[in-house]
């Protein structure tokens, strides 16, 4: 069987980076494999542009951020191969990738995890209502449109507003079809406020907070949808029903990371994140097993999965140089208005990178980052919204004990 | 002449395919007029996927009997074509005095219909054969199965084509008359047919089929189930299938089902709907196939599980006399000569399909003596799945077509090769969920978002399709109004 040092399953934004950096702090032996048939991940089909202004301190297409990455990995001389599919991880770290040339099973000393997310369906919604055509998943029609040439409808309705579905609106809209309604059944945007602004308000397409898709008409293809509104008490209020004719549906209605591949490497995932629970240097719970980007938890901008891959290459390097890493006793616990918190455990001896979302937006606030009932860490915020992913850093001098961390939002 | 057949068959369901694979044992000119654009688009693909052992199908005799013989053969059918199936067993569970009374009855009835290997057991049993299942008191259907309905369907049909059987898709029959010379002109949207014989399969529509032949006009008393489906993630919690005591129609109202693909089936609920057919699921059932579910099921039916859900109908008939629900009705008539009418199948007519077909062909022989096709094989190779091979099988797939290397569906592990050969499947069905029934492309948890993209392009290429044409699974359910600009 092959052996590597270190085998990178998935060539999006998060493999690259860590790739990179893997091989700048001196690790040679490195195998990146991605399913398709070029590198760059989902960014291949994010022709719009925003990326960039974190990590590069300029605005990208998505072809242009992943190219840099390509580019450098490529320079760097580290091996890649497409088109190969990764069908199972087990749990002492042998790696099963389909190919045309065969079946390729390596044993890897040390394994990261950069898969990405999918797509929340229709399906897992249960959304009432007929089965016709013309409902697609939001970056399923951004792959159809930007990838494939396809074009899949004229008047749009948009069920979430999910940044794809955001996006969509705008692309939707420029490729002549008319978008009646986003409608999202919280009483907030899920998306970035900046794309609210540039791919919503900028083309008068109006955003209908707190509406839930109750019906699904027409057959054989869509027809219409019916939206009713949510009341405060989270029923439906009698007689608030919109009818939204349409010939297409599309939905952005959330992100689930993928991890079908740790689960059959042993991996433990985090029920709220739905991703590896990870240590301070992203180690999953199997030791040698790395997660970063959105196979961890779902990001909202490609360049913080870049600076978290990056961060994560550390980690491995200390794993293949000793042979183990310490293990993280120290748990860090989502408290009031938090979301979830990335890393889930940590050794109190190193500065870790804290990522969160909070649940529900706040105005003018506190991050609080507490242990044995002392404020280790306040990060003031002017609002905090679920769509933002807050990130900072703490300090190691800053942890007193080995007792639980937990961090809230102090309004 | 032209469109000249010996026999045409109405209806592409598993009782038609069924019909019409069993008929090509015989030297005739056979065709299949289906509406849809594909086998198994109604009943036939819409329901539990059971192969039951016949102690639910009441004091109907022709049910039963089908239904005991159709179970007993059924190793042996799955072999010759090559269907995915398991004979797992079957619980039939009850919860305090009254279903227990109601289970011993079953009991008795299941005793006198023969029902091989039935057992009463009580709450330690239960847990013994389905840690998982819950229940005071139930019963043990041995021999009862589990089989893919559309899998099973398509496999019938593709056998029959292989035999020289003709598959005419988009053909809603709407007239039937005979020529003085005693021909049947069988007129439909798109074309007219002739034949000697004709076989009405046509399922939720046979009761209208029958009338067009001549025989009784039977009232329709369609049931419509709605479904839901579960992650695989949950499939292995269950190991066999767990039926609630019968209500007082004898019909189980929401069972849990495994399929042999390895998910979960929650349902059906049961409602009685008029003539118009709709598939659409509501909120109401939904709420009521997760809480009666998790009767039976508890902690593993839960919304995280959720992949997707479906609903079928039902094609029960009654006499229009005295206004009940019939038996299974396989008839032909001295008045009407040369047409055999089958109505009334509903379940279990998955399981009973070949012993139906076999009466009706028992039928045909009773008005015209029949010549064997020597060159009949019975014998029908499906796809090669990929995901279910060793590892040293998957090794020389792909050295034997590269395509094997290449994963076009992640989540069922679905490769290149599958979805070729699926795209030119014999039938010449260039559906999506054609490819979809063929391969279980777009079938687990994300639902077609990675691969759908692919199979469209693969139908766009292989079979030089315009993309305004590719369509979802009927007519006029489109996909793409055209190329980006």
């Amino acid at each position: 069987m092959n052996t590597r040092e270190v085998v990178i399953v998935g060539g999006g934004p998060a493999g690259l980076a860590a790739a990179a950096e893997l091989k700048a702090l001196g690790v040679d032996d490195i195998l990146i494999i991605e399913r398709e048939k070029n590198l760059g991940g989902i960014l291949r089909q994010c022709i719009h542009d925003g990326f960039g202004l974190t990590r590069f301190g300029e605005t990208l297409s998505g072809p242009e951020y992943s190219q840099r990455f390509i580019d450098q990995v490529k320079e760097m001389g580290i091996e890649a191969i497409t088109n190969a599919t990764v069908i199972d991880i087990s749990p002492d770290k042998v790696v099963t990738a389909d190919t045309t040339e065969g079946l390729l099973k390596i044993q890897a000393k040390a394994i990261v995890l950069t898969m990405g997310c999918r797509e929340r369906t229709r399906g897992a919604l249960a959304i009432p209502g007929t089965r016709p055509s013309g409902i697609y998943n939001a970056g399923v029609a951004q792959s159809y449109m930007n990838l494939f040439n396809k074009m899949v409808g004229k008047n749009i309705v948009i069920m979430g507003s999910g940044d794809i579905g955001l996006i969509m609106a705008r692309r939707l809209t420029l490729e002549g079809a008319h978008v009646s309604a986003v409608i999202e059944i919280l009483p907030y945007p899920s998306g970035l406020p900046r794309n609210i602004e540039q791919c919503l308000h900028d083309y008068d397409i109006p955003l209908y907070l707190g509406y839930s898709v109750i019906d699904i008409q027409g057959e054989p293809r869509i027809e219409r949808v019916i939206a009713a509104k949510v009341g405060e008490n989270g029923k439906l209020v009698e007689g608030s029903e919109i009818e939204f004719p349409c010939d297409t549906l599309i939905l952005s209605v959330g992100l689930i990371p993928e991890n079908e591949l740790s689960l059959s490497a042993g991996v433990v995932l985090d029920d709220r994140t739905k991703g590896a629970v990870v240590d301070e240097n992203y180690q999953t719970s199997v030791p040698g097993i790395f997660a970063a980007g959105n196979v961890l938890h779902v990001h909202d901008l490609v360049d913080f999965v870049s600076l978290e891959a990056e961060d994560l290459a550390k980690g491995v390097f200390q794993y293949l140089r000793d042979g183990k890493l310490e293990e993280n006793e120290i748990p860090v616990c989502a408290g009031e208005n938090i979301g979830h918190v990335i890393p889930q455990k940590i050794s109190g001896k190193k500065d870790i990178q804290m990522s969160l979302r909070v649940r529900k937006p706040v105005g003018r606030c506190k991050v609080v980052v507490k242990q044995a009932g002392r404020e280790l860490k306040t990060v003031s915020m002017p609002k905090a919204i679920p769509a933002e992913m807050i990130q900072f850093r703490v300090k190691a001098e800053a942890f007193v004990s080995s007792e639980p961390v937990e961090v809230m939002i102090n309004e | 002449m032209e469109n000249l057949y010996d026999v045409v068959v109405v209806g592409g369901g598993v009782v038609g395919s069924a019909v019409a694979r069993e008929l090509s044992r015989y030297q005739l000119k056979i065709c299949v007029l289906e509406k849809e654009l594909d086998v198994c688009n109604g009943v036939s693909g819409r329901n539990t996927g059971l192969l039951h052992s016949g102690i639910l199908s009441g004091d109907q005799p022709v049910r039963t009997e089908c239904c005991i013989e159709g179970n007993a053969e059924f190793d042996q059918v799955a072999k010759e074509l090559d269907v995915p199936f398991k004979r797992c067993g079957k619980l039939i569970v009850g919860f305090g005095e009254e279903e227990k009374q109601c289970l011993q009855q079953l009991y008795q009835h299941g005793l006198e219909c023969g029902i091989p290997g039935i057992r009463m057991i009580d709450a330690d049993e239960i847990k013994a054969i389905e840690p998982n299942a819950d229940g005071d008191t139930g019963i043990y259907v041995p021999t009862a199965g589990i089989l893919c309905p559309y899998t099973y369907t398509i496999a019938l049909a593709e056998n029959a084509a292989q035999n020289g059987v003709e598959y005419h898709f988009d053909q809603k029959v709407t007239a039937i008359s005979r020529t003085p010379g005693g021909e049947y002109e069988i007129q439909t949207e798109n074309g007219m047919w002739r034949s000697r014989w004709v076989v009405n399969c046509a399922g939720l529509f046979a009761y209208q089929i029958s009338v067009m032949l001549g025989f009784e006009a039977y009232v329709p008393k369609r049931v419509k189930g709605e479904y839901e489906i579960l992650d695989k993630k949950a499939g292995k919690f269950l190991s066999v299938p767990i039926y609630p005591a019968p209500g007082k129609a004898g019909d189980c109202d929401i069972h849990i089902t495994p399929t042999v693909d390895g998910n979960i089936l929650v349902g059906p609920t049961l409602e009685d709907v008029d003539e118009t057919i709709d598939y659409s699921a509501t909120q109401e059932k939904i709420d009521q196939l997760m809480e009666q579910g998790a009767r039976l099921f508890p902690r593993h039916v839960k919304r995280e599980y959720f992949i997707r859900n479906y609903a079928g109908i039902f094609p029960y008939v009654a006499d229009p006399g005295i206004q009940e629900r019939v038996d299974f009705q396989i008839q032909a008539r001295e008045d009407i000569p040369h047409a055999v009418n089958v109505v009334g199948i509903s379940t279990p007519g998955l399981t009973s399909a070949l012993p139906i077909a076999r009466r009706v062909v028992e039928k045909v022989k009773e008005q015209e003596e029949l010549r064997p096709n020597e060159a009949f094989n019975p014998v029908r190779k499906g796809i090669v799945r990929f995901a279910e091979q060793t590892d040293e099988e998957k090794m020389r797939l792909i050295e034997e077509d590269p395509d094997y290397g290449e994963i076009y569906c992640r989540c069922e592990c679905v490769t290149k090769a599958e979805i070729k050969q699926a795209v030119h499947n014999i039938l010449g069905v260039s559906t999506v969920s054609g490819i979809k029934y063929r391969t279980r492309a777009t079938m687990g948890r994300c639902q077609g978002g990675y691969c759908e993209t692919r199979l469209t392009a693969m139908i766009e290429k292989e079979l030089q399709q315009d993309v305004k044409d590719i369509l979802l699974n009927q007519k006029g359910a489109y996909m793409f109004v055209g190329k980006v600009k």
